[in-house]
C-alpha cells in the first residue's frame, strides 16, 4: 500500500516520460539495482544452483573423488525399497506429530494466559523465550545427562517414586519421546509469543459484544479467538512441519553416544530422522548421489504437508466460495 | 511493571489494555489459577538451565551419584580449567563472535540497502523481482546441503569462514521485514526533500533510511547473531579443520571424545550459552515484540 502511494509520489526522476527508454534505464536506476543485486546474486549462486545441481546429482553415482556415473532413477528405485530410509520416514512423521500438536496446543493455552491483564508480563514472556535461542548442541548436551539411563534425573526421579526405569535414550519408543519432548520444550515458547501478536491484533469491540451476549471465557475462546487467529496458526503449522521434517540437531547430539553407529539416530537407528539420515549418507558414507534423491525425497514430503496444511486450516469462508463457484459452473 | 505494559500497548491496539483489563476482571482466585499455571510453565523452561549449571559446578563423580544432587557444587573451576586445556574452546568462542558479528553487520547492510530500494523508489521491474524474492522462502535450505558442499569446496572455501558468513549475508526474511517497516514509517516528503538537497540514493538511504528503519535493523542483527551463533549442520558440514571451528562443532566434539567427563563436557556448554543469553537479555524486547509482528504480516 505504502509502496504504491510512494510511487505515485516519486515520479521518474526529472518529470519526463511514464516509460523511460530502455537504455535509460540503467543509467537511471543503476543505484537501486546495485542495492537489491547481492540478493539475486548469492540465491542464483546459492540457493538455486545447489537445488537444480542436487537434482542432477539424485540421478547419480558419486563418491565426491572419483568420476560421476549417471544412472538414471536407480537412486529413486532403490531409495523405494530401503527399509532404513522408510525407517527415517516413520520416525520423522511420529517425532513431528508429537510434538507439534501437543506443542501448538500449550502455546496457544500460554498466550491466552499471557493476553490476561497480568502481572509480570515482561518476564514471563522472555521465560518462555529463552529455550528458543540458546543452542540445540548444549541442550541437547544437557537433555541427555536428564534422560541418562543409568544417572539421568528422569529415571533418578522414577526410582524414586517406586516405578520402574525407563530407556530413554536406548529403547525405541522412548527415544522418540524423548526427542518430542525436546522439541516441546524448546518451541512451545515461541509459537506462545507468535500467538500472543495475534491475540493482541484482534479488535476487542468483538469481546465486547460476546461480553454483552453473557458469553463464558471459554465460549469466548472458541468462537472469537481460535477463528480470528486461524491465519496466525496456520503460520505456525507451516513453520513447524518445516522444521519438524528437517530435525536432525536434536537426535544427531543426542543419540551421539548412546550406542549405535555414530549419526544413525541411536540403537536400533530409532532416533534417526529424514536429515540425519542424509547426513549420514552424504558425509559418513560418501554416497553423495542417494543423498541428492533423500534430499529431493523430502522435498515431496514437505510439499505435500504443506498442501495439506494449507487445506485443513485455510478459512472455511473461502473453500464454501470455491464449491459455489464451481456449482455455478456446472450450472 | 509499567514498561512491560508500554511495551505490548504499542505493539497491538492502544485501546487494547482497557479491554484486557475488562477481560479480567474477575475474581482473585482466578488470577492466581492463571499466575500459578504461567510460573509451572516458566519453571520448565528454565529448569535445563538450572540444570546446566548445576551439573557444571559439579564433579563427575558427583553428577554420576543417587540420588542426584540438585544443588551447586565447589567444581566450576575447576571444570572450566579442564575444557580449556583439553580443546581451543575460547579460539572456538572468537572464531564464533567473528563469523556472528560479520554476518549480523553485513545482513544489516545488505538487507536494509534492497529494502529502502523495494520500500521507497519505484524502478522496471521493481513488483516482479519481489515477487520472485517472496518465492524463495519456500526452498528449503536443506535440500542442499550435499550441492552447497561441493560448490564451496570448488570454490576453494571449505574450512574457511567464509564460507559461513558469505552465502546468508542478504536474505529474503530480513529484506521482507524491513520493507514493511521502511514502506510504513519514513515519509516519502523526506526522501523527496533529501532528493532536492542534491543527496543520491547512497546518501538518502544513510542519512534517511537507516535512522528510520533502526529498530527493524536492531531486531535483524540481534536475530542473525543469535542465528548464526547457534548454526550447527552447516558448520559440522564446512569446518573440516579441527583447529578452526565454532562453538557448537567443538562442543560437540569435547562431547564425543569426552562423553564420560560429565562436569567438563557441562562446563562447555555453559561457556558456549552464556554470551548469548546476554546477548538476548539485551535485546529480549525487539526480539520478542518483532517476531511476533514478523508473524502476522507473514
Amino acid at each position: 500500500m505504502a509502496s504504491t502511494s510512494s510511487a505515485a509520489t516519486l515520479p521518474a526522476r526529472a518529470g519526463t516520460e511514464d516509460v523511460p527508454r530502455r537504455r535509460g534505464v540503467l543509467a537511471r536506476y543503476w543505484p537501486q539495482y546495485v542495492a537489491i543485486a547481492p540478493f539475486y546474486v548469492l540465491f542464483l549462486v546459492f540457493g538455486l544452483f545447489p537445488v537444480a545441481y542436487s537434482f542432477y546429482l539424485s540421478l547419480t553415482e558419486w563418491d565426491g573423488a572419483s568420476e560421476i556415473t549417471f544412472v538414471g532413477l536407480a537412486q529413486y528405485q532403490y531409495l523405494l525399497g530401503d527399509a532404513r530410509f522408510w525407517n527415517a520416514v516413520g520416525n520423522t512423521l511420529i517425532i513431528w506429530v508429537g510434538s507439534t500438536v501437543p506443542m501448538l496446543f500449550f502455546a496457544l493455552l500460554i498466550a491466552f494466559l499471557l493476553h490476561q491483564n497480568i502481572r509480570f508480563k515482561g518476564a514471563y514472556r522472555i521465560a518462555f523465550f529463552l529455550p528458543n535461542v540458546t543452542s540445540m548442541v548444549a541442550m541437547a548436551i544437557v537433555f541427555g545427562s536428564v534422560f541418562s539411563d543409568s544417572f539421568g534425573l528422569a529415571n533418578g526421579l522414577l526410582r524414586g517414586l517406586g516405578l520402574p526405569e525407563v530407556g530413554w535414550l536406548t529403547e525405541g519408543w522412548s527415544i522418540k519421546l524423548t526427542l518430542i519432548l525436546m522439541v516441546i520444550w524448546r518451541w512451545t515458547g515461541y509459537n506462545a509469543i507468535i500467538y500472543l501478536a495475534g491475540l493482541q491484533a484482534i479488535p476487542t469491540e468483538l469481546y465486547d459484544a460476546a461480553k454483552v451476549d453473557g458469553a463464558s471465557t471459554w465460549r469466548q475462546f472458541v468462537s472469537i479467538t481460535v477463528p480470528m487467529l486461524r491465519p496466525v496458526i496456520l503460520f505456525t503449522v507451516i513453520t513447524s512441519t518445516i522444521g519438524g521434517l528437517s530435525l536432525f540437531t536434536e537426535p544427531q547430539v543426542l543419540l551421539a553416544n548412546a550406542g549405535g553407529n555414530e549419526n544413525s539416530g541411536g540403537p536400533g537407528e530409532a532416533g534417526m530422522t529424514i536429515v540425519l539420515y542424509q547426513y549420514n549418507q552424504a558425509f559418513t558414507q560418501f554416497d553423495f548421489g542417494y543423498a541428492s534423491a533423500i534430499a529431493w525425497a523430502l522435498f515431496v514430503l514437505a510439499s505435500v504437508f504443506a498442501i495439506i496444511n494449507w487445506r485443513l486450516v485455510r478459512d472455511r469462508e473461502g473453500l464454501v466460495d470455491r464449491r459455489r463457484r464451481r456449482g455455478g459452473e456446472a450450472r | 511493571m509499567s514498561t512491560t505494559d508500554l511495551g505490548t500497548a504499542r505493539l497491538g491496539d492502544p485501546t487494547q489494555q482497557r479491554a484486557d483489563r475488562a477481560i479480567v476482571r474477575r475474581s482473585r482466585a482466578g488470577r492466581v489459577v492463571i499466575h500459578v499455571c504461567l510460573v509451572l510453565a516458566a519453571l520448565l523452561s528454565i529448569f535445563p538451565f538450572y540444570w546446566l549449571v548445576a551439573m557444571a559446578t559439579q564433579s563427575t563423580a558427583e553428577i554420576f551419584g543417587y540420588p542426584p544432587k540438585l544443588t551447586f557444587g565447589g567444581q566450576l573451576l575447576a571444570n572450566v580449567r579442564d575444557v580449556v586445556t583439553s580443546i581451543d574452546l575460547l579460539d572456538a568462542l572468537l572464531n564464533t563472535v567473528f563469523v556472528a558479528g560479520a554476518s549480523a553487520v553485513l545482513v544489516m547492510l545488505f538487507d536494509s540497502l534492497a529494502a529502502f530500494a523495494f520500500a521507497k523508489y519505484r524502478f522496471p521491474g521493481r513488483d516482479k523481482l519481489f515477487v520472485v524474492l517472496l518465492v524463495t522462502f519456500l526452498l528449503p535450505g536443506s535440500l542442499s546441503l550435499v550441492p552447497s558442499f561441493i560448490l564451496v569446496s570448488r570454490l576453494g572455501w571449505v574450512g574457511g569462514f567464509e564460507s559461513l558468513i558469505i552465502p546468508g549475508m542478504a536474505n529474503a526474511f530480513g529484506i521482507f521485514l524491513l520493507r514493511q517497516i521502511a514502506s510504513s514509517s519514513i515519509d516519502d516528503s523526506l526522501i523527496e526533500s533529501a532528493r532536492i538537497d542534491g543527496a543520491g540514493f547512497f546518501k538518502t538511504w544513510w542519512f534517511v533510511g537507516v535512522p528510520m528503519m533502526r529498530g527493524g535493523l536492531a531486531f535483524l542483527g540481534i536475530f542473525t547473531f543469535i542465528a548464526q551463533w547457534n548454526d550447527y549442520v552447516w558448520p559440522l558440514i564446512v569446518l573440516v579443520d579441527p583447529e578452526r571451528q565454532t562453538l557448537q562443532t567443538a562442543l560437540q566434539s569435547l562431547n564425543t571424545i569426552y562423553n564420560t567427563e560429565y562436569g567438563m563436557v557441562m562446563a562447555g556448554a555453559l561457556i558456549s550459552v552464556v554470551p548469548l543469553i546476554v546477548v538476548f537479555a539485551l535485546g529480549a524486547r525487539h526480539l520478542i515484540a518483532n517476531i511476533g509482528a514478523g508473524a502476522l504480516k507473514g
